[in-house]
């Protein structure tokens, strides 16, 4: 192989690696501090890929209803689950939360939408419809499951899953779609050529780890994200509310999801279903990383992408096969590495 | 012994269902992916509601059998029972293959890490060219017996549903047996079993085993069902809706698992073809709402729809009490058990620059009771695991009856006869009291897994059980023989331990603050106890805060401060002792 192959072939690996690491990074995070296994991931990056297409193309996106819709469920839920203590200010915030903030944003994008709004204006707009559906997602499904085991936490996010991904059938259609560049234009330097979109990658990429890096070191709500990862039950004691830190860590997975769907959306077509399979890797990423360092969860997404572009390149119809039996090494050697502690499990 | 009577109207009503007169065929069609599915979904009980190991990858089991049944039936020309038990020897080996990896592995490892064999075991299925790609491999014969041909989904619905009860059978027996109470000790951490001897990855293995063996069995099923396999039956899709069938069902029953298929065979079925009438022109929306009913259904039901209804049915009252006459074998004693047991000599253990145990050394001579004090933290629960070899000593040595045993696992520790109970209680609190002391006698029982499936180890249990019996009402829990364990106060589940660890007929028995938790006169009862285990050959050495209590019951007394042994006597020594006094109270005391 020549230089110039293998060179390129490390740029694919890289711009898809930093993808994995985001999403990565989003699993380790909400495992972390909700230990649920987050498969719906996947459905975060399609929605806000699809969202941000959809309005580029000066369509309407239905994420924005099913945002109202959840949220007026939330509110119920909020609402029932507080029945017996029911007074006005919790009335009203739920109310402004759950159903004023996503029918604001419903009105927005109906007007919007129409007049083909700029490419900032499809971002914010995408990242926001998004994210309200990663903070009732939570309210709705997770919050009342928070007291039970992994493996039901895990089923439950299978469903979220399975409905999430009809309702993007529903929402988006079979046919894939594409969107504009974030940021257009490419320079060469020596043989390699980068394109505006990959560093745009690149950028945002090392911005979110840094980002959640000083949030997790510096302020209060990091902190307390860490402690309710720790032990939910001292982090309660200590005055933390565990649903806060819950709904904290969905919101910046979805906004994570979302981001790194509107990132590949101009570089690849994405499918309703396409998002499965993305947040997949980001999971053999986190896998590797041991679902707890966000460092090693990054490398080990760059070293996934190189794999990928690499045997895509050599052994394309054995892709997947190679980077999910990637897996087996590195969980040998990682049960070897570190014996099997005790654990105590209710 | 579980009541056989409703397994067997069960076994009729099904037998009957295809005679009913005017039964759809497409029912027929329902029940026979139902008995595919509660294959799989049983032995997904076993692994992940019995065993604790939550596995996604079970679809992959279903397409080895599958596809072996498939290809040496069809390119080699096999006879369809031939390839059973093939099918079921490739599931299984590759369940010790990928059982070997995966097994070790511990809490969220595991499941992710079937999760992703399963999808790599999926796209190796679409790829390979000899099983035929994404087409898969078509035209398999049909079983048949003699010239009859089961050809139609009716014909084979009785091969299903023969090997639906037979598995379940097999597995309920499995359960109720001495490897059964190891595979259900799994979920509780893996400490409490090694110290009686349980081998636990080899238990973890041998659930995954039989899980796999299981799935192969509805593949091969489901491929001459079908009579053509293609890959996408067996995705990480299909993995997860098994795990799901088992969570729905009641993850911790095997019926549990027969329910769950059927409720969500059914429930799928119903929105199918009920969905598009009600809401017309979409795609897709059995899924969304399949999806949304999963969570609803886990948010009003978390532990299953089995357990749910079995709260319905009338307590059953309490098992038979065991035949205590029957005697089983008693430990092989050695020469020596008369002089020194257990000899500690200059034992450290470091924790990074923590000294927890600062070069010990003592002795617990034959027919002695030795108690361990110190204030918290001394470092006395540290010294239990390195002599039972939970922990390993940084330096120094340990040594029974003369014999060095650095290093040993707790397995072979209790194999010398050293006996332990735990600080921190650690039962199976949903098995009865009885089964969990049965589990102190595991190393003297020898049925493996086969002959407790196929219930040859009976008089094997009944001495099992007879031994765990007398221990209990020595103990003096007769009366909560039959109890779960976990309904227990906390005191009589230290008894429960104790009785536990006399089951192994230790010749030295270690008690880790036994009398805390204990009310007066339980103490009383417990103090004679001792008295009468010494008195009839047995050393004890126990660790305990109660001052009253040690200084009445032990031989001689040895204190630990902050890891270092500050002193060792007689009760009377101690009490005096101004090293101990200062320990305790302080300096100007």
């Amino acid at each position: 192989m020549n230089t110039t192959i293998m060179l390129f072939l490390v740029q694919d690996g890289i711009t898809n690696g930093a993808i994995y690491a985001l999403l990565g990074l989003a699993l380790v995070l909400v495992f972390a501090v909700t230990r649920v296994i987050l498969i719906p991931q996947g459905e975060f990056v399609t929605y806000g890929a699809l969202t941000y297409a959809s309005l580029a193309s000066g369509q309407m996106p239905g994420t924005a209803k099913l945002a109202l819709a959840m949220g007026i469920v939330a509110c119920g839920f909020d609402l029932f689950a507080a029945r017996k203590t029911l007074h006005g200010r919790l009335i009203l915030r739920s109310v402004l939360a759950n159903v004023v903030l996503p029918a604001i944003v419903l009105a927005l994008t109906i007007n919007l939408a129409a007049q083909k709004p700029p490419v900032a204006v499809c971002i914010a707009l995408s990242l926001v419809i998004v994210a309200m559906i990663g903070l009732y997602l939570y309210r709705i499904a997770f919050q009342p499951l928070a007291h039970t085991s992994v493996l039901v936490l895990l089923i439950a996010s299978v469903g979220t899953h399975l409905a999430l991904q009809g309702l993007g059938l529903l929402f988006f259609g079979a046919e894939g779609q594409r969107g504009p560049a974030v940021l257009s234009g490419a320079f060469t330097a020596g043989s390699l050529r980068f394109t505006g979109q990959s560093l745009t990658v690149y950028g945002i990429t090392i911005a979110f780890i840094v980002g959640l890096w000083l949030f997790f070191g510096l302020t209060l709500y990091g902190k307390a994200l860490r402690a309710t990862a720790v032990n939910r039950l001292g982090a309660r004691l200590a005055g933390i509310r565990t649903t806060l830190s819950g709904q904290i860590a969905f919101l910046l997975a979805s906004v994570i999801g979302a981001l790194s769907g509107i990132m590949i959306v101009p570089i690849t077509t994405l499918y309703y279903d396409s998002g499965f399979l993305i947040g997949l890797k980001g999971f053999v990423a986190a896998i590797i990383g041991g679902l707890v360092s966000y460092p090693l969860t990054a490398v080990a997404a760059l070293f996934v992408g190189i794999v990928e572009a690499f045997s895509s390149f050599y052994a394309s119809n054995y892709k997947e096969v190679i980077v999910f039996m990637l897996l087996i090494p590195v969980l040998l050697l990682r049960s070897l590495a570190a014996p099997a502690v005790e654990e105590e499990k209710d | 012994m579980q009541s056989r009577l409703p397994i067997l109207v069960f076994a009729l009503v099904m037998a009957a269902i295809p005679f009913i007169p005017g039964m759809p065929p497409f029912w027929i069609v329902l029940l026979d992916n139902i008995g595919l599915a509660a294959l799989v979904a049983m032995g997904l009980v076993l692994l992940t509601g019995v065993g604790g190991l939550t596995s996604f990858g079970q679809a992959a089991f279903v397409g080895f059998g599958a596809y072996t049944t498939a290809l040496l039936t069809t390119a080699y020309g096999l006879s369809p029972w031939l390839t059973l038990p093939l099918s079921l020897l490739v599931s299984g080996l590759l369940a010790v293959l990928l059982g070997l990896v995966t097994v070790r592995l511990s809490g969220h490892y595991l499941p992710l890490g079937t999760l992703a064999w399963g999808l790599g075991l999926f796209y190796l299925f679409s790829k390979l060219e000899f099983l035929g790609r994404n087409d898969g491999i078509s035209a398999i014969p049909p079983l048949s017996i003699g010239s009859f041909r089961m050809l139609s989904p009716g014909s084979i619905y009785f091969a299903i549903w023969v090997a639906v009860i037979l598995a379940a059978l097999l597995t309920t027996n499995l359960l109720d047996s001495r490897t059964g109470r190891a595979i259900r000790a799994l979920r509780r951490g893996h400490v409490a079993a090694e110290a009686f001897g349980v081998h636990t990855p080899r238990a973890k293995l041998l659930v995954f085993i039989h899980a796999a063996v299981l799935a192969g069995l509805s593949g091969w099923l489901y491929a001459h069902l079908q009579r053509a396999v293609n890959p996408t039956p067996f995705g990480a899709q299909a993995g997860i809706e098994y795990l799901f069938i088992a969570v729905v069902g009641g993850a911790g029953y095997v019926w549990g698992g027969v329910l769950g298929a059927a409720i969500v065979v059914i429930l799928k079925e119903v929105l199918q073809s009920y969905l598009p009438l009600i809401v017309p022109g979409s795609g897709q929306v059995e899924t969304i709402v399949f999806g949304i009913m999963l969570v609803a259904l886990l948010q009003l039901a978390p532990g299953g729809v089995w357990p749910w209804l079995m709260s319905f049915l009338p307590e059953r009252s309490g098992g038979k009490k065991p035949d205590t006459s029957l005697k089983l074998e008693q430990r092989i004693r050695r020469s020596g058990e008369a002089g020194v047991l257990l000899h500690v000599e200059k034992a450290r253990k470091q924790f990074g620059g923590v000294i927890a145990v600062n070069n010990v050394s003592f002795d617990v001579q034959a027919r002695e009771i030795v108690a361990l004090i110190g204030p918290n933290g001394a470092g006395k629960s540290t010294t239990f695991n390195l002599i039972t070899g939970v922990l390993s000593a940084t330096s120094g040595s340990i040594s029974v009856l003369g014999k060095p045993v650095d290093n040993a696992p707790p397995q072979e520790i209790v194999k010398l006869g050293i006996s332990r109970t735990f600080q921190h209680v650690k039962l199976v609190p949903d098995m009865t009291v009885l089964e969990n002391v049965a589990i102190g006698a595991h190393l003297r029982g020898h049925s493996g897994p086969i002959s407790s499936m196929l219930r040859l180890d009976r008089a094997d249990e009944a001495r099992l059980l007879a031994e765990a019996a007398r221990q209990i009402e020595r103990v003096g829990l007769a009366d909560q023989m039959h109890q779960l364990a976990g309904s227990l106060s906390l005191g009589q589940q230290r008894i429960v331990e104790i009785a536990r660890a006399l089951c192994v007929d230790p010749m030295l028995l270690l008690l880790d603050e036994p009398a805390a938790g204990l009310r007066h006169m339980e103490k009383q009862q417990l103090a004679k106890l001792l008295r009468d285990l010494r008195d009839g050959g047995m050393s004890v050495l126990l660790v305990e805060h109660d001052m009253g209590f040690v200084m009445n019951l032990a031989d001689r007394i040895v204190v630990l401060d902050f890891g270092t042994k500050i002193a060792e006597g007689t009760p009377a020594t101690i009490k005096t002792n101004p090293e101990v006094i200062k320990a305790y109270l302080g300096v100007a005391a």
